[in-house]
């Protein structure tokens, strides 16, 4: 195979690992509130200004500051639940996403009104790795392989833990848990908190790749709700695995055009989905 | 702490504007087990929401022992000993058997023994135990309504709701639903079961009440309500 | 009331010849014509048809009329209707498929969304043309050119009031005809409106067909007149959502909802820049973000449905 496209495939693949978590984030709080939050990629903005802030502003050691941000987006998370989305529980979803769409034009106003529209770079970089023929990016490689950890550690209180056994069963039937104690406010708290966590989680791995800046969060917002309903809104392992084929699409996308003609590409492949599979790809 | 008794006075309550129960009375001792039948839209099923906490009534009082059951949210009453098997069983069907009983026993005086009730619900229905991996929404009907039965008892209740156990099952897996109702209160627990089959459930409830229309029109022991006419020519096809 | 709406019109026109000041002139256009893509929105917004793709039409209509203008010469008169068209047949072809196989509501929104994404990014991508992220302006014609479309503010204003009373006069007459009850009733339950014989994806195809031209040709004057295209502005999920906010504040089930939602997003956006400036730039976003939360929170039914609901609660009773 061309070492090019080989190259191509396997950045897709370590990109697929970065989306996964938002979009595990979206689908963990969309499958138990039943909820859309458009302002999740400004989630993830929050997150990188928080590490970049911590780290070389207030001069903490980088990894302090990524322990920093995960509680800092998770409180976010719980604020937005409290303040925004349960006053609209029984709202029809249409207020409940313009609601969090309006969290999404706070939350980017704030970081331009705090930080300006300059863009912020950490200035870390690893050399890049040399693999058989291929390079592949040091950071975007333990990107990629804390991508797993944490999606691993989900799983493992999904399927391990009372509350996350319960969390999978709250997607399926929400009336009928509170006949087994379960209350379900506190599983859409406990939903928001973990929603909030994958999303500062994202952002320690992204911050070390891109600059952040206000509008970052357009820049991949889009794509990553793309993802969560190519997968199936709601269903986990769906929008895992489709985050890794939207990354191939958009890397490989970019090896034959440009980037942005990739992401044409990557959203004509998500409409063509929809289509096909008007409930995700793995819908059952 | 044993013996708490469920008793309903002048229980109203509705959905919106409908009226489904009016001035119900009920009484459930401890280790007795009781019926409640009658005809389609009765208001069996609203009775027991009521109880469990997922229906507020209007009007009246609902005590298990002496907590007001009305006063707390529905989510705290596994706590206080009440289990409900809801209609239609509502199993968790993409979770597997073991996972649907882990859900089960959720609250916290209850995962302080998950393993010894695990053991306890799989000797009771071995059939689970067999299938513990198995996805709870791929078993046969039977299966699944001894899974919620099981699901239920996880929190060691001090008394069952049973909404239906033989709807939708086959007369020979109804027989032993049945029977599985017979064993649980041999064991102590008090019962209260909801039916439309009032023949197989006169035969384990020591008594029951008749609800017609959202009211209590007869009650009494297994006994005298299965030789009473009228209830014999309404629900017994009368002979 | 056809008396007073042609009196009410006629007012509007003359209001130039009053002699007011450009500046107000200037937010009087902007507010017709962002009331006619808001209008245009609210059109399949109000029967649960939620898009959050509007830009992609606005963008689609904008730069065919520019760029025809800039590269082949064709004046905007045509221009726009060419744009129109072309966004119209974009949503028919976005649309079509979606309604067939019940792509409904998250799905259908996120579908419009990544819809207008692909129109800003292709926007973007071919920058040879459109100038990318930098915008293009229309070529400048000599000054006044009435067949360039580029005239004074006087001009605008009767073009753009003519633009929004053509938008208005669509919503009232679709609320008088059999569609509006089609779609109210698609809107309850989509199988029963089948089962009584409404043709379901005939109507909800209509509404969205005219409700694209409508946000389009809003779009595309809005374009011409400030002589200025950016893919930000005027394609993608910022003017998306501020289209749906718009509708949203004024009201979506009300004919004039969306206009007054028009004039109190731009009396907002106006005040913001003014008292706020360059120098705490980003504060404008803000406000918006929690007026948009505020408004949902407490006035789901925007501000001429609360008026609406205050006028008419003591006999309707609902």
């Amino acid at each position: 195979m061309d070492p090019f496209l080989l190259e191509a495939i396997v950045n897709g693949i370590l990109l697929g690992g970065v989306f996964a978590l938002p979009v595990l984030g979206l689908n963990l709080v969309f499958g138990v509130v039943d909820v859309v939050w458009l302002c999740y990629a400004e989630l993830v903005m929050v997150g990188m200004y928080c590490v970049w802030f911590l780290y070389t502003q207030a001069g903490w050691p980088l990894i302090a500051a990524f322990a920093a941000c995960l509680p800092v987006v998770a409180g976010l998370g719980l604020l937005l639940h409290q303040l925004v989305v349960r006053p609209l529980l029984s709202s029809p979803p249409i207020t409940q996403v313009l609601a969090t769409g309006g969290v999404l034009f706070i939350l980017q106003g704030g970081a331009m009104l705090i930080f300006g529209t300059d863009f912020r770079s950490l200035g870390v970089e690893m050399p890049p790795m040399e693999v058989g023929e291929i390079f592949v990016s040091g950071t975007k490689l333990i990107a990629f392989v804390a991508a797993l950890v944490g999606a691993g550690l989900l799983w493992t209180f999904l399927k391990f833990t009372y509350v996350g056994t319960a969390i999978r069963a709250i997607a399926r039937d929400r009336e009928v848990m509170p006949l087994m104690g379960v209350d379900p406010r506190r599983i859409y708290l406990v939903a928001s908190a973990i929603g909030g966590t994958l999303a500062g989680l994202a952002a320690c791995l992204l911050v070390v790749q891109l600059d952040v800046h206000p509008f970052i969060g357009l820049s991949f917002g889009p794509i990553t709700f793309m993802i969560c309903v190519m997968g199936g809104l709601g269903n986990m392992l769906g929008g895992f695995l489709a985050a890794f084929l939207m990354g191939v699409i958009i890397s490989t996308g970019g090896f034959w055009w440009n980037t942005e003609m990739s992401y044409v590409v990557a959203f004509a492949c998500f409409i063509v989905v929809m289509f096909a599979r008007p409930r995700g790809l793995f819908a059952r | 702490m044993e013996g708490q008794t469920l008793s309903l006075e002048g229980i109203r309550a509705g959905y919106g504007d409908f009226q489904a129960l009016f001035d119900v009375g009920l009484k459930v001792a401890p280790g007795e087990a009781v019926g409640v039948v009658g005809p389609n839209g009765a208001g069996k099923t609203t009775l027991l929401r009521v109880i469990s906490g997922m229906l507020k009534p209007k009007a009246g009082t609902a005590r298990f022992g002496a907590a007001d059951l009305a006063a707390l949210p529905a989510h705290a009453l596994p706590g206080i000993g009440i289990a409900h098997v809801p209609e239609n069983r509502r199993l968790f069907p993409h979770l597997s058997v073991e996972e649907n009983l882990k859900v089960g026993a959720y609250i916290p005086s209850a995962r302080k023994h998950f393993a010894e009730r695990l053991d306890y619900v799989f000797g009771m229905f071995p059939r689970l135990k067999e299938r513990r991996r198995q996805l709870a929404g791929t078993m046969s009907g039977g299966e699944q309504q001894m899974c919620a039965i099981g699901r239920a008892l996880m929190c060691s209740p001090r008394i069952l709701l049973l909404d239906e156990p033989s709807a939708g099952l086959a007369p020979l897996v109804v027989a032993q639903v049945f029977a599985l109702v017979q064993r649980i209160r041999a064991e102590g627990l008090t019962v209260l079961i909801v039916e439309q089959n009032v023949a197989q459930v006169l035969r384990v409830v020591d008594r029951a009440y008749v609800l017609e229309a959202g009211r209590v029109v007869a009650e009494g022991t297994s006994a005298q309500l299965a030789s009473d006419p009228m209830i014999r020519s309404a629900f017994l096809g009368g002979h | 009331m056809i008396r007073i709406a042609i009196a009410l019109f006629v007012a509007l026109a003359a209001l130039p010849l009053l002699g007011l000041p450009d500046y107000f002139l200037h937010l009087g256009i902007a507010t017709m014509l962002s009331a006619l893509s808001f209008t245009g929105w609210a059109l399949m917004g109000r029967f649960g048809l939620v898009s959050f793709g509007h830009g992609a039409f606005i963008g689609i209509a904008a730069y065919t009329m520019a760029l025809l203008w800039n590269e082949v010469g064709l004046s905007p008169w045509l221009g726009v209707p060419a744009g129109v068209a072309l966004a119209v047949a974009a949503a028919a072809l976005l649309a079509y498929p979606c309604f067939r196989l019940r792509v409904v509501g998250h799905y259908f929104a996120l579908v419009t969304l990544a819809a207008g994404e692909i129109v800003r990014i292709l926007i973007i991508a071919l920058r040879d043309h459109t100038g990318g992220s930098l915008g293009m302006t229309p070529r400048l014609a000599p000054d006044n050119s009435f067949a360039a479309m580029q005239f004074d503010k006087h001009g605008f204003w009767w073009l753009a009031v003519a633009a929004w009373g053509f938008g208005i006069l669509v919503w009232w007459w679709i609320d008088r005809s059999m569609s509006a009850k089609a779609l109210a009733a698609i809107s309850e339950d989509e199988d029963a409106a089948a089962s009584i014989g409404i043709r379901v994806t005939r109507e909800k195809m209509m509404i969205t067909l005219i409700s694209a031209g409508l946000a389009a040709l809003g779009g595309a004057l809005g374009a011409q007149y400030r002589l200025y295209l950016n893919p930000e502005s005027l394609a993608g999920i910022g003017i998306s959502l501020q289209i749906v906010f718009g509708a949203l504040a004024g009201g979506m089930y009300s004919m004039l909802g969306p206009t007054v939602g028009a004039a109190f997003t731009i009396a907002l956006e106006e005040t913001l820049r003014v008292s706020f400036g360059t120098a705490f730039i980003g504060a404008a976003p803000l406000v918006y973000g929690v007026l948009l939360v505020l408004f949902i929170l407490f006035l789901p039914r925007g501000i001429v449905g609360w008026f609406e609901r205050k006028r008419w609660a003591p006999r309707v009773g609902r």
